[in-house]
């Protein structure tokens, strides 16, 4: 698989505070890398680094293969956690000059902004000055302007703050066809059930290191507990359950069903498979609920830094 | 990519499309017309009132100093007593009554004479009849004492030492009075412009702080680009709204001379009256001075020093502005950073009015033309008594190489604090900002 953008050993201190230590992640091209951390994690000084905001101490940055040069900028659009616009200017102006400091020409950038704003349908905005508009409306030009040039790298911090649930789902279905298009997306959040519903890579950054990355699949098998979450139907369930507990690990089990079920977490030993447990089990029950359980991306998030 | 353009022309353009810019461009001249208007025309009304101030002069010799002028009418008062002339003039409702007893000796005459009024008289009233009193008396005692007076009127001389250069340049005290309003007038100009477009640059930054813009920008744009972006742009912008008070101040000036039918030129206090009077006198050869005094300025040097100073002084501390803005979050944590930069350009200013005028080449203000945060102040104000152009260029040099300096410290400082939220920096982390 081919990566855009590559970071080797970035190491980056302020003053006597190691902010990166050592970080080296690889974003494969055309994915939704999610970059994910606690606060304070060291995620928007390493953000900062790829957008040439701040030089890190030691180790590099690779865009394309290629060491990352000031020019490179304009293949970036970034989204920053703290983000704004000028308050007491108009909309279309300071959209086009935004354009223009990412190199696109004033013509370019009128006919794309023209497309764009058509889209969200927030062309009547043009004469509008910012401190007119709510947060949610300038966090939509903001978007706007930040994937306007068309850039290979899209880097998005907290994308979905201050937006209502219909804007933010729009927003995702933006981001997700930009991603369909080409583009490669880096995306840092603390809401996991986003990473969940975009992210295909991610990498986990814990007090300035990265203790965690890869496909966000390969990360949750090897998550997995083999634990299978099942509801038996059952005249005597405490004879049931003991019968299970002298061949399976078992755990009370809390989910919502229509019947008034036995419900428990049974966990697998290495050698079993799922044909083994069920099997055993529709000889002793009526199986009326039979899932394993598969750890979200908020369980990894938890548990790997709880065991760091 | 080289954004400097782009900014500077967007900075130029949001000052200068900003409303209160505007009004304020607009209203400055207007307002400062109006008060202008407002004071001549007061002054005015006062100088026409008509006075009239009795006299009784039981000594008989010294009232006939007394003619009356356009707004003082003198009364003589005779064969009457003190309580009496009081009473009158205070029935006829006089503006005050001049009391000059008799007596053989001069001296108790002087002694006793008396001014009674309602009010406290006008100072200038006092002073002209003391003067004219005291004028008449010392006649009277040369008189007394058997000297012609003729005599000495003709021995008066009056002495106007022309200055005049081992080159033969001659000067008068008229080229100094002209010196000191040139460099005067550039180093208040410098001064005047560092403190308001200073400000607005720091304003500037500091709304791109609070409005969070600034890490979409600096992801696009060099911070120092930024900076320099900020700086020019809002000194366009001030320069444009200098030219356009100048032009709608010299307007107006004309507008308002004409509708009030105000001589400007013949508008004067009454200090001015008499300093005028005093000048009467040596009159003759001053217009010619005056006019071989800017004559002798060296104008050449001191056009191209004045723009050479004038951006090197203004960048110089523009700098320090920016700097400041990106340091804090608001505009009340400013206080602490100003004091240090308002220090130096006030002690400019002192140090040009104060020994400049007493001597333009003595150390102290030789010293402070060269340290680069007093030197464009004090050197504008230096340079039109004459100093040698390799101090000049000395100075500038100096004055460049610190703006390097600045700039790459403001720089630092600026890349660092822009993106700095919360709390209010230390003198001691900025130190460390540094070291980023």
């Amino acid at each position: 698989m081919k990566h855009l953008l590559v970071t080797k050993s970035v190491s980056k201190s302020f003053g006597n505070f190691k902010a990166l230590n050592d970080v080296s992640i690889e974003v494969p091209t055309r994915s939704i890398f999610g970059l994910l951390g606690p606060n304070g994690a060291g995620k928007t000084t390493l953000i900062r680094i790829i957008n040439q905001i701040t030089m890190p101490d030691s180790g590099s940055v690779l865009l394309d293969g290629e060491l990352l040069q000031p020019n490179d900028i304009q293949y970036i659009g970034y989204l920053p956690e703290e983000r704004g616009l000028y308050k007491s200017m108009k909309v279309g102006e300071q959209a086009l000059y935004l354009a223009q400091l990412k190199g696109m020409s004033k013509a370019e950038a009128k006919k794309r902004l023209k497309y764009w704003f058509d889209k969200l349908e927030i062309g009547d905005w043009w004469d509008k000055k910012i401190q007119e508009l709510s947060k949610g409306m300038a966090q939509k030009i903001q978007f706007v302007v930040t994937v306007l040039h068309q850039p290979k790298l899209l880097i998005f911090d907290e994308p979905f703050s201050g937006f209502d649930p219909i804007n933010a789902n729009l927003i995702k279905d933006e981001i997700l066809q930009l991603r369909d298009e080409g583009s490669t997306v880096i995306f840092s959040t603390h809401r996991m059930e986003s990473v969940e519903e975009l992210c295909d890579h991610i990498a986990l950054i814990h007090k300035s290191n990265k203790i965690l990355e890869g496909p966000l699949q390969d990360i949750k098998k090897t998550y997995k507990t083999h634990t299978f979450e099942v509801g038996l139907v059952t005249d005597n369930e405490d004879r049931l359950k003991e019968i299970i507990q002298q061949n399976f690990e078992i755990a009370q089990a809390d989910f919502k069903s229509l019947n008034d079920d036995l419900k428990l977490n049974i966990k697998l030993k290495p050698n079993e498979t799922s044909n083994d447990l069920l099997s055993f089990l529709t000889q002793k029950a009526e199986v009326n609920h039979f899932i394993e359980l598969i750890p979200t991306a908020n369980d990894i998030f938890i548990q790997t830094i709880k065991n760091y | 990519m080289n954004h400097l353009p782009l900014i500077i022309k967007r900075e130029y353009l949001t000052k200068v499309k900003n409303k209160s810019f505007i009004i304020m461009t607009i209203l400055s001249p207007i307002i400062l017309m109006a008060l202008f208007a407002v004071v001549a025309y007061l002054s005015q009304l006062n100088n026409n009132k008509e006075r009239t101030i009795s006299i009784l002069d039981e000594s008989g010799q010294i009232s006939v100093i007394f003619k009356n002028t356009e707004n003082t009418k003198y009364t003589m008062l005779e064969d009457m007593s003190l309580k009496e002339a009081k009473d009158l003039v205070e029935l006829n409702g006089n503006y005050g009554l001049l009391h000059i007893p008799n007596n053989t000796n001069l001296d108790n005459i002087a002694q006793d004479i008396r001014f009674y009024s309602e009010d406290t008289p006008s100072l200038t009233v006092i002073s002209r009849i003391e003067s004219k009193l005291e004028k008449k008396i010392t006649d009277l005692k040369l008189q007394q004492a058997g000297v012609d007076i003729a005599q000495i009127k003709a021995s008066k001389t009056y002495i106007d030492v022309v200055q005049e250069s081992y080159q033969g340049e001659k000067t008068s005290k008229m080229d100094n009075v002209i010196k000191l309003a040139f460099g005067g007038f550039a180093g208040y100009l410098l001064f005047m412009f560092i403190i308001i477009y200073g400000n607005m640059i720091m304003r500037s930054v500091i709304e791109e702080k609070t409005s969070r813009i600034i890490e979409v920008i600096i992801s696009s744009v060099k911070p120092i680009q930024l900076m320099m972006g900020k700086i020019i742009g809002t000194s366009l912008a001030g320069i444009t709204q200098f030219v356009i008070w100048i032009v709608l101040g010299g307007v107006l000036m004309t507008v308002v001379s004409i509708v009030f039918g105000i001589n400007v030129a013949e508008m004067q206090t009454p200090q001015q009256e008499i300093m005028q009077q005093a000048a009467q006198s040596v009159e003759t050869n001053e217009m010619q001075n005056l006019i071989s005094a800017i004559y002798h300025l060296p104008m050449t040097n001191l056009v191209v020093a004045f723009i050479l100073f004038f951006i090197g002084g203004y960048l110089l501390y523009s700098a320090l502005y920016a700097a400041i803005g990106a340091a804090v979050d608001n505009e009340t944590d400013t206080q602490q950073f100003m004091l240090p930069i308002l220090m130096p350009l006030i002690l400019a200013v002192y140090v040009g009015v104060f020994t400049v005028i007493e001597d333009p080449h003595g150390t102290v203000s030789t010293i402070f033309s060269f340290i680069p945060l007093t030197s464009p102040v004090v050197m504008l104000m230096r340079i039109p008594f004459g100093v040698p152009i390799w101090q000049q260029l000395l100075a500038l040099g100096i004055l460049i190489a610190t703006f390097i300096v600045i700039v790459w410290f403001a720089a630092k400082i600026y890349r660092v604090g822009i993106l700095m939220y919360g709390k209010k920096p230390s003198y001691k982390e900025l130190y460390k900002w540094l070291r980023y």
